[in-house]
């Protein structure tokens, strides 16, 4: 049957496939609809799991870690003030090599009070050791949230992944949604390092300075592993389900003269934008970032490139942008976009291509030149 | 691409109107997307709904600018706001309303989806539900088949007063 469902729904159907042992959680706009439908789920027995009702993010992640540390498999959603509630948390996770899964519906920051989508939630957790994936559409929040526990939970990665998808743009929006049949495309987990009552050991005790930078180093190494996985994970799921995914989703880059580079639903957006510019003689192209951890190898030599960037690092620029020129040394047009979902159009975004100025940084509403 | 906005006050089922067109417009084979747009709204403040259909995927998310058609549930709206704004010359204006206004410019349509709703005692919190019976008269409109828009609303409700109110709805509008 065809189904219609918001992004925040399709995700708890990717949940209950997926069938965490541990679901521990705490609402917050505009996630709280993923973890009350979750909690139908294990309500109506549809989804065989503990659901932890915790007063609070930090005790969700804390959760997600003691549980995951038994070798359960575990999942937690949230947004904005809540993920950075959890920051100290999320760090252990990773650092603790526990494979959580967490959606993360994007939102800014405040004050002033702001619920609308923004990308600075999330990136303000990008050195913790989590991977991340941000997705565009219904569909895809649907099909990443099942690669997600695959890839976390793959023994040459145990790293927490955190998938994220745009506030009420994508949370609440309608699409259509083709579910599949999961059969075994996620394997049961087995945590290698899994704590076991018959034989106690000690767990994050004190680590000296002769060894921690190990551990830090093999959260890198297993980072740069999860390319393999993320690559096979993804070629699988094409396999199985027919639809592909890979790092990044380019869309008439291949002769284009300038590239736009975004995340989200803005990034699917300027596909619009970039039919239009063709229209226009513009050899325009659009890459949407989908994986920024592990940040992937991005093919822009010789193209101009217009960067989006749906959050801001004060006192050095988009985030994106400066992660993008660190790697390819290109000048690049930076815009600033999108913040506090602020309304943005696929014709503002051939705006921006049509006003690039390489080199510089526009912010847009702010700047007259976008 | 067509492109239909929904004004309503909060709690009036604007959004479930929007999701439910969309459903049908689905099952009719096209693709749709039903996006609400959340502001600071609360139950009674005036809210907009966003509806586009198109024969391929749809990867606009921004708002609609330029729609094709409007739909007002709550005519007292019309005070607070210009429903017209933007719209396409010789759009359609559907109103929930007894009586017919006219748009100069544009087609317009009225149909008592309150009537319908009252009749149909199809109230919830006090408020008749108007997202059920508004199909019925997108139905008579040609928007969505009549199948598909039955088959919408008995997916989202299993009371089937909401397709009687849909079908007295389809009845009843006037073009």
């Amino acid at each position: 049957m065809k189904k219609i469902a918001t992004g925040n729904k399709a995700v708890a159907e990717a949940v209950k496939q997926a069938g965490p042992d541990v679901v521990a959680a705490y609402p917050i706009t505009p996630q709280t609809e993923i973890v009350e439908q979750v909690a139908e789920f294990v309500s109506s027995g549809e989804l065989k799991s503990r659901y932890i009702p915790v007063e609070s993010e930090h005790s969700a992640m804390a959760a997600c870690i003691g549980a995951s540390i038994t070798g359960a498999r575990t999942f937690t959603a949230t947004s904005s003030h809540g993920l950075l509630y959890m920051h100290e948390m999320t760090n252990w996770a990773a650092g603790a090599r526990l494979p959580v899964v967490m959606t993360n519906v994007n939102r800014s920051l405040g004050p002033g009070w702001n619920i609308w989508a923004e990308h600075t939630d999330a990136l303000q957790e990008r050195d913790t050791g989590w991977l991340q994936v941000y997705v565009s559409t219904v569909q895809e929040a649907y099909d990443a949230t099942l690669m997600a526990f695959r890839i976390a939970e793959h023994n040459d990665v145990l790293l927490p992944v955190m998938v994220n998808l745009d506030g009420f743009l994508l949370s609440h929006i309608m699409q259509p949604l083709d579910t599949v049949e999961l059969g075994d495309f996620i394997p049961p987990l087995t945590l290698p390092h899994a704590i076991d009552p018959k034989s106690p050991t000690g767990y994050g005790g004190l680590t000296g300075p002769d060894q921690h930078f190990k551990f830090r180093w093999d959260i890198e190494r297993s980072m740069r592993d999860s390319v393999k996985v993320i690559d096979d994970t993804q070629k699988e799921f094409a396999k199985r389900f027919g639809r592909q995914y890979g790092f990044t989703e380019d869309y008439r880059c291949d002769d284009a003269d300038v590239v736009v580079v975004a995340m989200g639903t803005l990034g699917k957006e300027a596909e619009v934008a970039i039919d239009l510019l063709r229209k226009e003689g513009i050899k325009a192209g659009s890459m949407r970032l989908r994986w920024l951890r592990p940040f992937p190898k991005l093919v822009l030599i010789g193209k101009e490139v217009v960067v989006i960037d749906r959050d801001y690092s004060f006192g050095r620029g988009g985030i994106l942008a400066t992660e993008i020129m660190a790697q390819t040394k290109e000048e690049l047009f930076s815009v600033i976009a999108g913040i506090g979902g602020q309304e943005v159009t696929y014709e503002d975004v051939a705006d921006f291509v049509r006003n690039r100025r390489m080199g510089t940084e526009s912010w847009f509403g702010v700047n007259s030149n976008v | 691409m067509f492109e239909i906005r929904i004004h309503s006050r909060g709690g009036q089922g604007g959004v479930t109107a929007a999701r439910l067109l969309a459903l049908a417009a689905i099952h009719d084979g096209k693709y749709a997307t039903a996006a609400p747009f959340y502001g600071a709204e609360r139950r009674g403040a005036p809210i907009v709904s966003f509806v586009r259909i198109d024969d391929k995927p749809i990867k606009i998310y921004s708002q609609i600018k330029k729609p094709d058609m409007v739909i007002v549930l709550d005519a007292s709206v019309m005070d607070v706001v210009d429903v017209l704004q933007g719209l396409k010359g010789g759009g359609n204006v559907l109103v929930n309303s007894q009586q017919k206004k006219e748009f100069s410019g544009y087609a317009s349509s009225n149909v008592d989806l309150t009537g319908i709703a009252l009749r149909e005692k199809l109230v919830v919190s006090g408020s008749p539900i108007l997202n059920t019976p508004v199909i019925g008269a997108l139905a008579k409109m040609g928007i969505v088949s009549v199948d598909s828009a039955k088959q919408a609303i008995r997916e989202m409700f299993t009371d089937e007063r909401n397709v009687k109110a849909a079908e007295a709805a389809y009845r009843e509008m006037s073009a």
